[in-house]
């Protein structure tokens, strides 16, 4: 029958001779066939309203509400396409206010929030002064709840802060290399297992300033398909040719690699220079893990390069917290770039690349950053520094081996308990992202208010930063939220699904997220 | 009988048949001929692929797989390499400053108005410290938008008299995201030769036609101009939808000296060109109040069509802003990678920046530059005499750049052994576009006394001295 088959598949205990020492419990559900239908039909309906308003406002029947050019710039060629902005005028517009929310506190497991109201259905915001409290925030990124005011780490930023200052005003390679840096880089190092790393002061930068530091023309980036827009706009600036394998595809990316060593560069045959393989450690918007045994195989196999960004998994995922080679139970010096960030579970800003001496010498020589940019202020670095210590536990307490625990625990009731109420969660078992499918543009908008109604913060993401028919809910667990605050989400959760009618699973798992893809993001200079 | 009337029926339509055939017109059963002859020819002719894949067995295939060794990941970087070996700052990076263990006076930091060490930016920071933590955990539209950011935004938007303003976690980002936001593949750029190596990303990143202009020649700007209309009148259909920019810096960084608005501004208006001006090193620093080239010029601020600087200079904080017209300036909100993919910026920094803020707009602090070095054999001054960041070149080239390179060296390490803390420019050799020639980096500040900068000026006076003769 199919039921144990699909099990095993599902759980890849015994699947590719024991590469995994743990299962993988990664699984995606179909989209149900009506709610896709429905789906289509409601943008259908949004895009006709969407031409009846534009015709209301071009003849003048309807106030234009968005700011215009400037009338001594009419004739000039005009900046912005009408149908550019169709979707932001019609459909974004109608639902804007869960986005951009503005909060006024520390943004932990309860925050405050501004309450903001529109008299012109969006187009203007305005704020009544008043301020809604302790509301359970499922939306930040504060996967061990260091994003505290009070405390070891806000103390020891505080000192920093006092001798320092708050800016550097300097490159790293000029003025701007503070012992506080070396500090840093030397414990991040030691964190992750790896020779040597550098720090950088924003993490979408580190990846799009350094991945064209790695590879030019002549070398070929494979891409995981649902890669960050950090790592593709990195992929494009370098120059080398970008080729995009299905999202957590291992034969997909085996039948790439084999093609691309035996056929050689496209027209020309040469060799490739060399092959830099990019994957993610956690994807944000599926909540899947890499299947990080198995690339790491195909790397060794093929001889490529493998470079693992690790936003959302360093701190998150593993026993101890060093993210997706820790729970894996693989050898840190097997990735060759290891790169993470520290907004998400270390509570502070910015980004590292850690690996083997002579990548970081390179590094340190020849990243776009490290010349031009502003290195990091030094409270932020002493904020990374304790709260790493922390985690490692080199700080005298067990703080942090609790939290990393918490946080695993968190994650393991919070997906069990949605999943058994019906809903249909996206992603692997162990990730602390668990995205909630709610297909239809409008319940976007309603699941986001009557959330906030009910004193919960959730973040709901549509199209484009999604397939446009796969709108969802995406929840970001925490270490600092108790069992009480997950209970009482739950409870409201369950609630509004009633209502709104969300609880779509049929309980009909796939492996494999199987979709069409668009290879147009990834289009070349021709220089 | 049907079988009768299905004879007849079938006799039927082959008589029309032959009868169309001997009324059809003689060139029509010429065409039809050929035609008919044409079809039979690549019926039977040979067919081949569309690709010359010569079929591998999965033998040869495995052989080639194990012949193929790539490149080391990376090349190794020889110990000796200028860029390799950082100064180490223990300590703030004030106007004192210890750079490997030894105390110098600072001329290298961007600390121009003074105020990395001013405490009133400190106690503000701390006290957003205490009621926020460090980060954000969030990008501005997940949770991640503090009413710090919003109250910046405004200060900001009503400093620079401009309707809004946004601000970037990242100097560098800030106009690395704002021009590929409006310039998309198909649009042409006007860009000066000079531009920073962040202008040069974001050019890079939108796809764009780049235009370089020779620096600060507006000839040689109307010159191209004029080739673009001329293009233009041939196909006015595309001219129609093409976007026009022109990318120039208030305050450049590679050269310290100013672009020439004014006429900039004409040649907006005469050619319809929308200009993106980038005053990292400008704002707080020109102008009497510091609100930049604009203002230095009188120019009225609508008519540029975005400002970009970065906070990391006057304002000592870290980060950057955009600020013009709503219309203008919201689109970023949406298609500003920067700025919707990335964390916002720390309260603490916001913090920071509005006192900052606080501190310029209440004290406008009108400095007098004064190059003290005019005078030093073997170096020459490139850079404008307000000109806060100037450049000191040699001023004939010794043979190659890397020896060039290795003799500033000697004449800043001259200087850091004596007290006066200095830095060569850095540039990533192989990626500028155009490469600007070795320089040592002289950072003028309003700390910085009148008896220190005599100091520093005889003391390059004398390394140049012993170093190049």
């Amino acid at each position: 029958s199919t039921k144990p088959d699909r099990l095993q598949e599902i759980n890849h205990i015994v699947h590719n001779g024991g590469l995994y020492k743990r299962p993988f419990n990664e699984a995606f559900e179909e989209t149900p066939m009506l709610v896709a239908v429905l789906t289509y039909v409601g943008y259908g309906v949004l895009t006709l309203f969407g031409y009846l308003r534009d015709f209301m406002r071009q003849w003048k029947i309807e106030k234009c509400q968005n700011a215009t050019e400037r009338e001594e710039q009419k004739d000039f060629v005009p900046l912005y396409q009408d149908f550019e902005n169709f979707y932001n005028r019609n459909l974004y517009m109608r639902i804007r206010d869960s986005w951009n929310r503005p909060i006024c506190s520390v943004p932990g497991a309860k925050v405050d929030m501004m309450e903001r109201v529109s008299h012109d259905y969006n187009w203007t915001f305005t704020y009544t002064g008043r301020v809604i409290k302790d509301i359970i925030n499922m939306g930040s990124y504060n996967y061990l709840g260091f994003a505290q005011k009070t405390g070891a780490c806000q103390e020891a930023a505080a000192k920093v802060l006092s001798q320092y200052g708050a800016g550097v005003c300097s490159t790293r390679q000029e003025m701007g290399n503070l012992d506080k840096h070396e500090e840093l880089e030397k414990l991040v190092a030691r964190f992750l297992g790896v020779e040597s790393a550098m720090a950088y002061g924003m993490g979408f930068a580190t990846n799009s300033m350094n991945i064209p530091a790695l590879v030019g023309k002549g070398c070929l980036i494979l891409s995981d398909e649902l890669n960050h827009a950090s790592l593709v706009l990195g992929a494009r600036l370098s120059g080398a040719t970008i080729r995009i394998f299905k999202h957590n595809n291992m034969q997909s990316l085996e039948k790439l690699l084999k093609d691309a060593i035996v056929h050689g560069q496209p027209r020309t045959r040469r060799p490739w220079k060399k092959i830099l393989i990019l994957v993610e450690g956690i994807y944000s918007m599926e909540g899947s893990i890499v299947r990080l045994p198995e690339v790491i195989a195909l790397k060794k196999k093929y001889k490529s390069y493998l470079y693992l960004d690790e936003a959302h998994s360093i701190g998150a995922l593993g026993p101890s917290g060093r993210g997706v080679v820790d729970y894996f139970g693989l050898n840190p010096e097997d990735v060759d770039v290891m790169m993470g960030t520290f907004t998400k579970s270390f509570g502070a800003a910015g980004g590292y690349i850690g690996g083997k001496k002579e990548l970081i010498d390179y590094l340190r020589t020849y990243s776009h950053s490290a010349a031009y940019a502003t290195s990091m202020s030094p409270p932020v670095v002493e904020q990374i520094i304790t709260s790493v210590k922390c985690i490692m536990g080199e700080d005298g307490t067990t703080i942090g081996r609790a939290r990393v625990q918490q946080l695993a625990e968190n994650t393991r009731y919070f997906r069990r308990r949605l999943k058994e109420m019906g809903f249909i969660i996206y992603g692997n078992e162990d990730s602390p992202v668990v995205p909630l499918m709610l297909y239809m543009p409008a319940k976007i908008g309603a699941f986001g208010r009557e959330m906030l109604k009910r004193n919960i913060g959730v973040v709901v993401v549509g199209f484009p930063a999604t397939p446009i028919i796969e709108s969802r809910a995406r929840f970001c667990l925490s270490a600092a939220h108790t069992k009480e605050m997950l209970d009482t989400a739950l409870k409201e959760i369950n609630e509004v699904g009633d209502l709104l009618q969300l609880k779509y699973s049929r309980r009909r798992l796939v492996p494999l997220l199987d979709r069409p893809f668009d290879e147009t993001t990834y289009e070349e200079t021709e220089d | 009988m049907a079988a009768v009337a299905a004879g007849v029926g079938q006799q039927w339509v082959l008589v029309e048949m032959v009868q169309a055939f001997y009324e059809a017109p003689a060139y029509h059963l010429i065409l039809e001929g050929i035609l008919i002859l044409w079809i039979i020819r690549l019926l039977f002719s040979k067919t081949y692929k569309l690709q010359e894949r010569s079929d591998l067995t999965l033998k040869e295939k495995e052989e080639l797989i194990e012949e193929w060794q790539p490149e080391p990941l990376v090349p190794p970087v020889p110990k000796d390499h200028p860029a390799l070996n950082y100064n180490i700052v223990s300590g703030p990076p004030t106007h004192i400053i210890t750079v490997n263990g030894k105390e110098c006076i600072n001329f290298a930091s961007f600390n121009f108005l003074g105020l990395l060490n001013n405490e009133k930016v400190k106690s503000a920071a701390q006290a957003s410290l205490k009621k926020y933590g460090v980060g954000t955990c969030g990008p501005r539209g997940f949770y991640g938008t503090f009413d710090v950011h919003l109250e910046l935004e405004e200060r900001l938007a009503k400093f620079m008299r401009t309707e809004e303003a946004i601000i970037y976690s990242y100097g560098f980002a800030t106009i690395a995201s704002a021009i590929p936001a409006y310039s998309k593949r198909g649009d042409i750029v006007f860009v000066d030769e000079a531009a920073c190596f962040a202008i040069q990303k974001g050019l890079q990143a939108s796809r764009s036609n780049i235009k370089l202009f020779k620096h600060n020649d507006m000839a040689d700007l109307e010159r191209l101009l004029k080739e673009q209309e001329s293009e233009d009148q041939k196909n006015p259909r595309k001219a129609r939808v093409t976007r026009r920019f022109i990318v120039v810096e208030g305050l450049y960084m590679n050269t310290g000296d100013i672009c020439p608005l004014p006429e900039l501004i004409k040649l907006k208006y005469k050619y319809k060109v929308r200009i993106f001006l980038e005053e990292s090193l400008s704002f707080g620093v020109l102008g009497a109040h510091g609100r930049g080239i604009t203002e230095h010029f009188g120019i009225n601020i609508d008519d540029i069509d975005l400002i970009s600087a970065n906070m990391e200079n006057s304002l000592a904080s870290i980060g950057g802003f955009c600020c013009g017209r709503s219309f203008i300036i919201d689109h970023q909100r949406l298609s500003g990678q920067g700025y919707c993919f990335s964390a916002s910026l720390p309260p603490l920094l916001a913090a920071a920046a509005i006192e900052a803020l606080n501190i310029m707009e209440d004290n406008p602090v009108i400095r007098t530059m004064t190059i003290k070095c005019q005078s030093i054999s073997g170096l020459k001054v490139v850079g404008e005499s307000f000109s806060p960041a100037l450049h000191l070149q040699l001023e004939e080239s010794w043979g190659s750049r890397e020896n060039d390179v290795k003799l500033l060296k000697r004449v800043v390490d001259y200087c850091m052994n004596s007290g006066i803390a200095l830095t060569q420019a850095r540039y990533l050799e192989k990626e500028e576009k155009c490469l600007p020639p070795p320089s040592i980096r002289v950072v003028i500040t309003v700390e910085q006394t009148e008896q220190e900068l005599d100091r520093a000026a005889s003391l390059l006076k004398e390394a140049a001295q012993s170093v190049l003769n």
